[in-house]
């Protein structure tokens, strides 16, 4: 079920579009915002309230890439896997963040602190290889930086 | 050398009255009390503005298709979805001057008599949501958005939108679908969004480089505008550098220098070590250019004549440590992941050539692998897919495979990278959301 | 105008797309997404051709045919080198992932994948590299799902939601793992589903009660044939093999039905291979012992020749099975087989089509409407196939809106589809309860059938009808009346869409006032009228006495032999009436397909062939009039009904029915008899009709196993049966051309083994099959004069204190005897026992919800369990339709409650 926060803003959100099902990416992101993902469960909801079925709501929400239809980590790292970082020493970066967190991409470890996913171009390409770690963005990575990076993530 | 784009850049950003102070907002009152929409049309049309999200097609131009007397609402969008790999212009202008922004979008819905404006901005840009969001505020407040704006009569409406990450959100037409809540999947053009757009209505989507550059068109008119520029296509122009460079960066420098000027004095040469093989001169969807081009004018027509494409301006430099395999395995993957599945020759061509760069790489190349590949070049050209994403991905390509072909064939004949290790991609289960995909 | 196809001129008409000419031209080009009720995408990019500027030219532009238009003197290459690889490269592109696995699917043989991939010349697949996997849902009793299979062309979602307006298919995830599916496992909502069996180019979804006994297209016997789930009379082709019905695919018309099917008439078929089939001719009691045919048929003619017999039609019989039997039993003993409300209804809707001005659209015409008004149907429910065609002609409207902005072509699907939106034109539905086409809808209201009824006489009013005024209107209600009208004044082509649904035939003639003041102010409306059966509409033309009167003529002992023709009597009236029937009947002799509740009743049985095992002519609620054929000889002694009658009549030696042999001899018979039914002596190619002197052949060339398929009883090849009654042939031989559209077996095309090969039958694509979509219309309206309006609107519903009025509420899944057969209906057929009741009729009469009530019915009680439901008005009460062991039969009703 939805909560009175969510409801809330997804009708916020539909005051703001001509047509309810207009602000089905709105609702899919307030949903993630407040539960890191979105369930079977929250896709039904948020097609009620939309007055979407929920086949018209998931095929919007499985279509993008940072709408998590699976669960996620505490906190999410996004690593850049696009050309300048490819160039500039993505291959090291991500050998570290996997000795550091046991984790293939799209993997969460296994305290559920940290998931790993790749993501295009970050657009800092002038200081690759570059991550985000929730809205954080870190560049001009080393791989010695990490460990201290992901200590600030509990 | 005037740098109109770029000069007022800080961080964080002005706020209103710091940039109305700098003589910011004069565009809106200019264009908005003064002018007639036609006219503000017209003179970017003067101008001879060339969009700079990639394709180059005449701004004013574009505005004029405009169906200024059907009734309703229409829309502008600033495209701010950048995701071009190997680009970070727009990111600049967002964070460091968003009231630049709104103001060109103000004066573009003016000409065209737009009701309700909206940035489309891609989720990574966390630090632009924030500032673009108070900026909005701020221009709401200060009575540049909103109903009766300066009390001309003329009302907008403006809205933030940021999305949820997919390259082809960049795609105008399918950036209006994602608008729309739906999936980010190109229409067909005609009918163009001009005519029939956000909801059905006419609609304006323009890059944010572009739309930056429009109060300063109005304020200092089309010759000033052209005088900035070393080349027919006038203006300055956010031209960017990244790879193995000592100083990668982005700087705003009159529209055509040249990429030896670009590589060695603003970016100040390649790192030690590195050598320089070739670069892409507006993100990853353009041709390689080598060394022989070094000084070949980087406007549209200059690189186009050395089959190339400006594209956003934003090169990535491919140095010869890099195996060019690899490289261009990386910029397949990419596409083949961010294609929308709507026609066949993307959705299942661009995985194809992933799949065989992959196995050169890997040194499991074949020779027919080449002819493969080459022949895929052809086939998601221009005209055979349904949108520009299988086209531009097949740019980098065809030029790899006539610039650095003895690597492709040195990978197959040795079965293996004669550069480094394979850098094996993500797999696509790694996005979270294929649920029906074993 | 004139374009050049790799440099030979042809003459193409305006507006269509490059695609649409060439087949049109009869020309090979493959395609995949594009379809000729969905119109062009262009995701597939199978149909590339290169187009060029003008003569010299050479190099050309490749574009995809289904998205150019045809402009005059255009330049085109099918043959283009460039062109064909470019086409073979987009099977193999789609082959990458496709698992090669014909020999499994049951699609093979009829896959237009395979068609297209031989058509391009792609024979090697050069993808060495893992395909992509995918997890297949359940979804339901009607389709499977192999998502494998899957080339992502998109129809499935274009034709489910776009165009059926389903909601629970779509597309998921992105890139080469896109999913056609549901979110999670579970049957198919909608009422069309069955069609992505068709429209599928591939196996993704396929048939999944062909699975069950499944059989290759080309070992199948075909004939045209006639949906009997309802009264519109949809075409489909009919396969058997073994003896028994395995398919029911869509049979193009293009004035019916066009390219598509509703689920219980594609799957309601299993009926014909029940086990409750009567396969022998049978009597009670067994005389001595002998089940014997001819001694039976002896034993009935004397009944006839000496007893006083009337015989009991049937709206699911044929035309000439209904004749023969009125022949037979004399004109003045047949009776309607259709209950006493069925019969006023279908009078009534007669009475309009015949004799009022205004014109019956096709169902094709009623998709062009561009303004829709439904009163008291529920036509998803009724009419399934009437609510797709409304749908499309809720798009009419905003969609010539749009095309007048965008200037693109109507084929332009998603173009237009954008630039609609979520807009509808004009279109309003009266019903009692939420129909499925609510979503359409500008204004819906909601009430009693009568108060309903009175609305539409007040619209009527409005637009002119001479009618005694509808008075005490509230002011809500007449701006309604007032808005709808003129709605239905502004369009150019208003539907007006009416029926049986209610149980109202009030509804009925609003319906008709409202056409015909809309053709008196000099509009073109259109006026749809729906009916309980297939046959209703033939036999209320044939017609006959009411069923109640036939009790009557029992009772006085005026007769005591009753034959009953394809009916089970307990359908058309109250138990306890039909009970008394067999009460006074001494002989009741029933000639039907099922064991059903009259049959363990009646004295004589004959067994009745089913639509598929003979042949017959059935006339649809629009008055057309359509044949349908033979597909395989039957088991034991099934026949026609009308043959048993002249076999009853040769021995009872009836002179009107004396010497009459087959098919044609009884329609000659019944068009002499009938003036009004001329027409149909030009139906259809008489038996004697022969291509090159040949017979068409059911069995395609293909048929495989002929010489072996009886080997288990008999080594020796049998001689084939023939056909007395038809041109077509059951054997494989015979023309293999194109054969007249009335006899067309199947589609099929050298080349062309799926359904697509339709377009190769067609005078235009999508339009009118080669000489003229089969069927001939009976009805055609009566210009002359003004209309006979029906002057009184009904009076205001007012409950009747202890009482209830019950409506009938229709379903499609369970309200059609037949269809009922088939389990994957049955699973999902409605509550039979339950009485809808306005929760406050329900506190008023101190009833608890879910128990079991009782009404008094003509003094006869009967138990229903109470069921609130709030869109029943106070005092009035539904039960579902047509339910087996429903208690309650004619509806509607009014009852006493016993609380």
């Amino acid at each position: 079920m939805l909560s009175m926060t969510e409801k809330e803003r997804i009708e916020e959100e539909i005051r703001q579009v001509p047509v309810k099902r207009a602000a089905c990416i709105e609702a899919l992101k307030i949903v993630q915002e407040q539960r890191r993902w979105v369930s079977d469960e929250s896709i039904h909801d948020v097609a009620d309230i939309l007055d979407m079925s929920p086949e018209e709501v998931d095929s919007v929400a499985t279509f993008y890439n940072l709408i998590f239809r699976q669960p996620v980590g505490r906190h999410i790292i996004l690593l850049c896997d696009s050309i300048s970082c490819y160039v500039m020493g993505l291959k090291s970066i991500h050998a570290e963040l996997v000795g550091l967190l046991n984790i293939q991409y799209g993997q969460t470890t296994a305290d559920g602190r940290f998931t790993l996913l790749p993501n295009p171009c970050l657009g800092t390409c002038d200081h690759a290889p570059a991550l985000m770690v929730d809205s954080d963005l870190y560049r001009d990575l080393q791989p010695s930086a990490l460990a201290g990076i992901l200590e600030k993530y509990t | 050398m005037e740098r109109p784009l770029t000069q007022h850049i800080t961080f964080p950003p002005l706020e209103i009255r710091q940039y109305e102070a700098i003589g910011g907002y004069q565009a809106v009152r200019k264009a908005l009390r003064h002018m007639q929409p036609a006219d503000v049309t017209a003179l970017v049309k003067e101008s001879n503005m060339k969009g700079r999200g990639g394709a180059g097609f005449s701004t004013g131009m574009k505005w004029s298709f405009v169906p200024m007397t059907v009734p309703g609402p229409k829309y502008l969008v600033a495209n701010a979805d950048e995701m071009e790999p190997g680009t970070f212009k727009d990111r600049l202008l967002l964070e460091g001057n968003p009231h630049q922004l709104l103001e060109g979008m103000i004066v573009a819905a003016y000409a065209i008599q737009a009701t309700e404006a909206f940035v489309f901005l891609r989720w990574a840009y966390k630090e632009a949501a924030v500032v673009i969001r108070k900026a909005i505020q701020e221009a709401y407040d200060a009575g540049y958005l909103g109903k009766d704006i300066l009390g001309t009569g003329y009302s907008l409406e403006m809205h933030l939108h940021t999305g949820v990450g997919r390259y082809m959100c960049g795609e105008e037409t399918a950036l209006l679908n994602s608008l729309e809540g739906k999936r980010a999947t190109p229409r067909a053009k005609p009918p163009f969004p001009q005519v029939s757009g956000l909801f059905g209505k006419p609609t304006i989507v323009n890059n944010v480089e572009t739309l930056s550059f429009i109060p300063h068109i109005i304020n200092k008119g089309a010759d000033w505008f052209k005088s900035l520029s070393r080349t027919a296509d006038g203006g300055t122009k956010i031209y960017g550098v990244s790879g193995r460079v000592n100083k990668p960066g982005a700087w705003e420098l009159p529209m055509g220098v040249t990429m030896r000027e670009l590589i060695e004095v603003h970016a100040g040469g390649m790192q030690k070590g590195y050598g320089f093989r070739g670069a892409l001169p507006g993100g990853a969807s353009t041709d390689f250019l080598i060394d022989k081009h070094m000084d070949i004018q980087m406007d549209f027509a200059g690189v186009a004549a050395a089959g190339s494409r400006l594209g956003t301006g934003t090169m990535v430099i491919l140095d010869d440590q890099t195996c060019p395999v690899g490289f261009v395995h990386n910029l397949e993957h990419f596409f083949s992941q961010e294609s929308c599945g709507f026609c066949t020759p993307c959705r299942e061509g661009l995985p194809w050539t992933e799949k065989l760069l992959w196995a050169i790489e890997q040194g499991r190349g074949r020779e027919e692998d080449l002819d493969l590949l080459l022949r895929h070049t052809e086939w998601l050209g221009p005209g055979n897919t349904f949108c520009a994403l299988a086209p531009g991905a097949m740019e980098p390509l065809q030029s790899a495979l006539k610039y650095f072909r003895d690597d492709f064939e040195k990978h197959i004949r040795e079965h293996r990278c004669p550069y480094h290790d394979p850098v094996t991609a993500a797999p696509a289960s790694a996005n979270l959301h294929h649920t029906h995909h074993l | 105008m004139t374009i050049y196809i790799d440099n030979k001129p042809y003459e193409v008409k305006p507006g269509k797309n490059l695609l649409e000419a060439c087949l049109e031209l009869g020309l090979n080009l493959p395609y995949f997404c594009w379809h000729p009720a969905l119109g062009s995408v262009g995701a597939c990019r199978q149909c590339a051709v290169k187009v060029f500027k003008d003569e010299d030219d050479k190099t050309g532009r490749l574009v995809m045919g289904c998205m150019e238009p045809v402009r005059d003197n255009l330049r085109l290459s099918i043959e283009d080198p460039g062109a064909k690889t470019f086409r073979e490269q987009v099977i193999g592109w789609l082959m990458t992932n496709h698992p090669h696995d014909c020999a499994v699917c049951d699609e093979g043989g009829s896959c237009h994948l395979q068609d297209m991939t031989v058509m391009t010349g792609h024979t090697y697949r050069n993808y060495r590299f893992s395909k992509r996997t995918f997890e297949n849902q359940d979804l339901g009793p009607f389709i499977s799902h192999e998502m494998n299979r899957c080339i992502q062309c998109y129809r499935c979602v274009r034709f489910y939601k776009d165009h059926a307006g389903g909601k629970d298919l779509n597309v998921f995830a992105a890139h080469n793992h896109v999913y056609f599916g549901r979110c999670e496992s579970g049957t198919l909502e909608s009422e069309f589903s069955g069609n992505l069996a068709e429209v599928c180019p591939t196996g993704v979804f396929t048939d999944k009660t062909l699975h069950s006994h499944y059989t290759r297209k080309w070992d199948m016997t075909w004939a045209p044939s006639v949906c009997q789930g309802c009264s519109l009379g949809c075409n489909t082709s009919a396969g058997e093999r073994y003896g028994s019905l395995r398919q029911i695919t869509n049979r193009y018309n293009g004035e019916v039905n066009g390219y598509f099917l509703c689920d219980r008439g594609r799957y309601g078929y299993e009926f014909v291979n029940s086990d409750q089939r009567i396969l022998q001719a049978a009597m009670r009691p067994h005389s001595n012992g002998t089940t014997n045919k001819d001694h039976i048929l002896d034993l009935v003619a004397q009944k006839v020749k000496n007893g006083r017999t009337i015989g009991i039609g049937s709206p699911r019989a044929s035309l000439e099975s209904n004749y023969a039997l009125k022949l037979l039993v004399g004109e003045d003993n047949f009776y309607l087989g259709m209950s006493d409300t069925d019969h006023d209804h279908t009078s009534i809707a007669l009475k309009i089509l015949r004799d009022g001005p205004v014109r019956t659209p096709s169902m094709q015409e009623a998709a062009q409407a561009d303004a829709v008004f439904i009163l008291g149907e529920d036509l998803t429910n009724t009419a399934p196939m009437l609510a797709l065609a409304v749908r499309q002609a809720a798009q009419r409207k905003p969609e010539a809106d749009a095309l007048g902005q965008i200037h693109v072509a109507a084929w332009q699907d998603a173009a237009v589809r954008e630039a609609v939106q979520d807009k509808h034109g004009p279109f309003y539905i009266f019903h009692t309860v939420p129909t499925k086409l609510d979503e359409l809808a500008e204004d819906i209201r909601r009430g009693a059938p009568e108060q309903l009824a009175r609305l539409g006489f007040a619209v009527a009013q409005m637009l002119g009808a001479d009618i005694v005024p509808v008075t005490g209107l509230s002011q809500e209600d007449a701006a309604l009346a007032e808005k709808i009208a003129a709605a239905l004044m502004a369009a150019e082509h208003p539907l007006i869409v009416s029926g049986y649904g209610s149980g109202c035939d009030h509804m009925m003639k609003a319906a008709a006032n409202i056409a015909w003041a809309l053709q008196q102010k000099g509009r073109n409306p259109l006026l749809s009228i729906t009916l309980p059966e297939v046959n209703s509409m033939g036999l209320e033309i044939i017609g006959g006495h009411r069923l109640d009167t036939a009790l009557d003529v029992l009772r006085q002992g005026d007769a005591d032999t009753v034959i009953v023709l394809e009916n089970d009597l307990y359908r058309r009236a109250d138990p306890h009436i039909i009970d008394e029937i067999f009460l006074h009947a001494q002989d009741v002799i029933l000639i039907d397909h099922l064991y059903n509740r009259t049959a363990e009743k009646a004295t004589v049985l004959l067994p009745a062939g089913t639509f598929a095992e003979a042949d017959g002519t059935v006339v649809n609620n629009e008055g057309r009039a359509q044949r349908f054929y033979q597909v395989f000889v039957p088991k034991g002694d099934i026949q026609e009904s009308w043959r048993w009658c002249l076999q009853i009549a040769e021995k009872a030696q009836i002179p009107a029915l004396q010497g009459l042999r087959n098919l044609d001899d009884i329609d000659l018979a019944l068009t002499n008899g009938m003036p009004s039914l001329a027409a149909l002596q030009q139906l259809a190619p008489h038996a004697g009709f022969r291509i090159n002197g040949q017979r068409i052949p059911r069995e395609p060339h293909r048929y495989s196993g002929r010489t072996a398929i009886l080997a288990n009883e008999n080594v020796s090849e049998p001689k084939p049966a023939e056909d007395v009654d038809t041109p077509l042939s059951f054997t494989m031989e015979g023309y293999r051309g194109e054969p007249p559209s009335p006899l067309i077996p199947f589609f099929w095309s050298p080349g062309w083994n799926s359904v697509q090969s339709v377009n190769k039958y067609q005078q235009e694509i999508g339009g009118h099959l080669h000489g003229g979509d089969p069927g001939i219309r009976l009805l055609e309206p009566h210009l002359n004069g003004g209309p006979h309006y029906f002057h009184e609107a009904p009076d205001t519903f007012v409950p009747i204190p202890g009482h209830v009025h019950i409506m009938p509420l229709y379903h499609i899944y369970g309200s059609e005897e037949l269809s009922m057969y088939t389990s994957g209906i049955a699973q999902q057929a409605g509550e039979f026992c339950c009485l809808y009741l306005n929760p406050e009729d329900l506190a008023q009469w101190n009833i608890t919800p879910g128990n079991w009530v009782t009404i008094d019915l003509d003094h006869h009680a009967c138990r229903l369990v109470a069921t609130p439901n709030h869109w029943m008005p106070r005092g009035l009460g539904a039960v579902s339709a047509g339910m087996p062991h429903s208690p309650v039969v004619d509806l509607p009703v009014c009852v006493k409650l016993q609380a």
